[in-house]
């Protein structure tokens, strides 16, 4: 092997290898912690010393999903068989099942209000990015800055307007007033991202094209939107991510139908505050989609994370 | 070229054939792309914003919306600068502003540094690491809190398995001195693997052919390290640091999380100050007020911060 000046030393490596791996120990712990908790039962959720090995259990899962009624040892003793295991880890913390709990739907709304504006952030952001990178606009540049300058505003600034003009118009916790709201906070990242991808494309082959008789417009969706299609797909990515994470709007605006799941997990704990387990559960289904979806980006991460700015 | 050979074919034949040649000519076209975007900026960010400014001239309350609205003035930003508790969110947040950001260039950078030596598997523990910096910040708030529980917490027990300290004896949530501190630290684990990646952007970026140079030059190590590696990476760090500060002078869903302000108003940032004033006091107008003060104070830092930026850049 030829030496190299810039090539680091075997010891050099091993010793930045051990920090590295150190780190992200620490830091992957708190996450392994919580997973793991969604498979205590109560009381060995609040143990201490903490429980490193315990039994694993499906009661936080089924908390999670159920609504449950303390009933007296005489009704308990006088009931059916339990028909699944559910309803066997309920009964014998005394309880039976009322019904199912809010998770569900506040999960789906979160998968509701996260595609719907994920959808339309990508199809208005990939039209206005195209326009942005082949088209003379007069003020562009300025144009583009304001369209990032919108991101620079407190969401709260912005929710007291909101509210009330969502009050007026009846879009307080709907469907359509979130997505809507989302694909306004979103669009800016899109548009920014996908310029960035548009920009890469060589214009040769719309020109091409163009002279081959396709219309501007054929040329966009025939030659330029395949091309765009890893750019844009990691696009709705973040865009998904973001409107799945947000808090700010989503508990000032919503509180019923239209609830995500990021108000609701915190109020899971319940009156007594010992249901850890549940929150854990809740916390690990919302949360590992995102993580999926960060393991498969990590090529793209840092233009996403820079709003281009970055682009390796 | 093309453009200019389309252009004499679009001459010469008869407008309305030319519409059907060609489909909407290329203005139509940007302003039907461009149109909708504009569209709903207007209305979900300039308009609400326009109103704000509106609204923070008068004494309006959102709770009562018969009551008649009057004008003040500029009473409301005259009340807010001599507010005492809105200095003191602006202390809260300037602290939490500064050792965030302190603690996440040092950590981040010093991470990518070392995974720039290019270990083996150094991507499968990048991947590991960068984990938190997606994950949803009212969730990681909300279970940090449990992270948090005196006796029962984690991070309690580990603070105390390595001090000897009863893990009972602190509370990182419900104490006046740590409250600060516990956010910070949430903050950092959750943001320091950005700094990291965009610093492991910068550190890729310098060609070898630089370090090769110096050696040539007989720089030593260290002095290569202060001449090449940190003007270099300077640019990139800077702008991390630019994203950080806006992020974090905007932080609300992580701490009203963890701490909701308190305990007192040790915490209280100035969007969780902001929540308050609006949400629960319902002081709509004197909340526009601080609300604009925020923006521009926002504004205002960050184009001088992209200005120096561009400076170091050139350099």
């Amino acid at each position: 092997m030829t030496y190299s000046v810039t090539e680091p030393t075997k010891r050099q490596k091993w010793f930045a290898g051990t920090l590295v791996i150190l780190y992200a120990i620490i830091t992957i712990l708190p996450l392994a912690w919580i997973m793991m908790t969604g498979f205590k039962t109560p009381p060995d959720s609040i143990s201490y010393p903490p429980k490193v090995y315990f039994e694993p259990s499906l009661e936080g899962y089924v908390n999670l999903f159920t609504t449950r009624t303390r009933v007296s040892q005489e009704t308990l003793e006088n009931l059916p068989p339990p028909q699944n295991f559910a309803e066997e880890i309920v009964r014998n913390r005394g309880m039976v099942i009322a019904g199912p709990s809010k998770f569900g739907q506040r999960f789906l709304n979160s998968v509701i209000i996260g595609f719907g504006s994920t959808f339309l952030s990508i199809f208005l952001g990939t039209l206005a990015a195209y326009a942005f990178s082949r088209f003379k606009i007069p003020l562009a540049d300025d144009l583009l800055f304001f369209i990032l300058s919108t991101r620079m505003m407190p969401p709260i600034a912005v929710a007291i307007p909101i509210f009330l003009m969502y009050r007026k118009l009846g879009l307080s916790d709907t469907h359509l007033g979130m997505i809507l709201l989302y694909t306004g906070v979103n669009i800016s990242l899109a548009v920014w991202l996908l310029k960035g991808f548009i920009d890469e494309i060589p214009r040769e082959y719309e020109e091409a094209a163009l002279i081959d008789g396709y219309t501007r417009f054929q040329a966009f969706y025939k030659i330029v939107l395949p091309q765009a299609a890893t750019g844009i797909a990691s696009t709705a990515i973040f865009c998904l991510i973001f409107a799945w994470n947000e808090y700010a709007f989503a508990v000032l605006l919503t509180s019923g139908t239209a609830q995500t799941a990021p108000p609701f997990i915190p109020t899971i704990i319940g009156v007594g505050g010992l249901d850890w387990p549940a929150v854990a559960a809740g916390a690990t289904i919302f949360l590992l989609p995102v993580m999926i979806f960060t393991i498969l980006l990590r090529k793209h991460l840092l233009r996403g994370i820079t709003f281009g700015a970055v682009r390796k | 070229m093309s453009d200019k050979t389309i252009n004499r074919v679009a001459k010469a034949t008869p407008r309305r054939l030319a519409r059907k040649v060609r489909g909407l000519s290329d203005r139509a076209i940007t302003w039907i792309f461009v149109g909708p975007t504009i569209f709903l900026l207007l209305a979900i960010n300039i308009f609400p914003l326009i109103w704000t400014i509106n609204l923070s001239f008068t004494n309006f309350k959102a709770n009562r919306i018969n009551r008649a609205v009057d004008y003040i003035g500029l009473r409301n930003y005259e009340r807010i600068l001599t507010d005492g508790d809105i200095w003191l969110s602006m202390q809260a947040t300037a602290h939490f502003l500064f050792w965030t950001i302190f603690f996440q260039v040092l950590i981040g950078f010093t991470l990518a540094w070392l995974i720039n030596r290019k270990f083996k598997g150094n991507d499968i523990w990048t991947t590991i690491i960068v984990l938190p910096m997606m994950l949803s910040p009212a969730v990681v708030g909300n279970f940090w809190t449990f992270l948090y529980q005196p006796q029962i917490g984690l991070f309690n027990y580990v603070v105390a398995f390595f001090t000897g300290a009863d893990p009972s004896s602190f509370e990182m949530l419900g104490s006046v001195d740590l409250a600060p501190w516990s956010i910070v630290i949430v903050d950092t684990w959750m943001w320091t693997p950005f700094v990291m990646l965009i610093c492991l952007a910068g550190l890729r970026s310098i060609p070898d052919y630089i370090y090769e140079a110096a050696e040539v030059d007989r720089a030593s190590k260290l002095r290569q390290f202060f001449t090449i590696t940190i003007p270099m990476v300077m640019p990139f760090l800077m702008l991390a640091v630019l994203f950080r500060g806006i992020e974090n002078f905007k932080m609300f869903d992580l701490v009203v999380q963890l701490t909701g302000g308190g305990p007192g108003s040790t915490t209280e940032l100035a969007s969780i100050n902001l929540k308050r004033e609006a949400f629960e006091k319902w002081r709509t107008g004197y909340s526009s007020a601080f609300a604009i003060i925020l923006f521009v104070t926002v504004f205002g830092l960050a184009s001088i911060y992209v200005k120096a930026l561009n400076k170091v850049k050139e350099r």
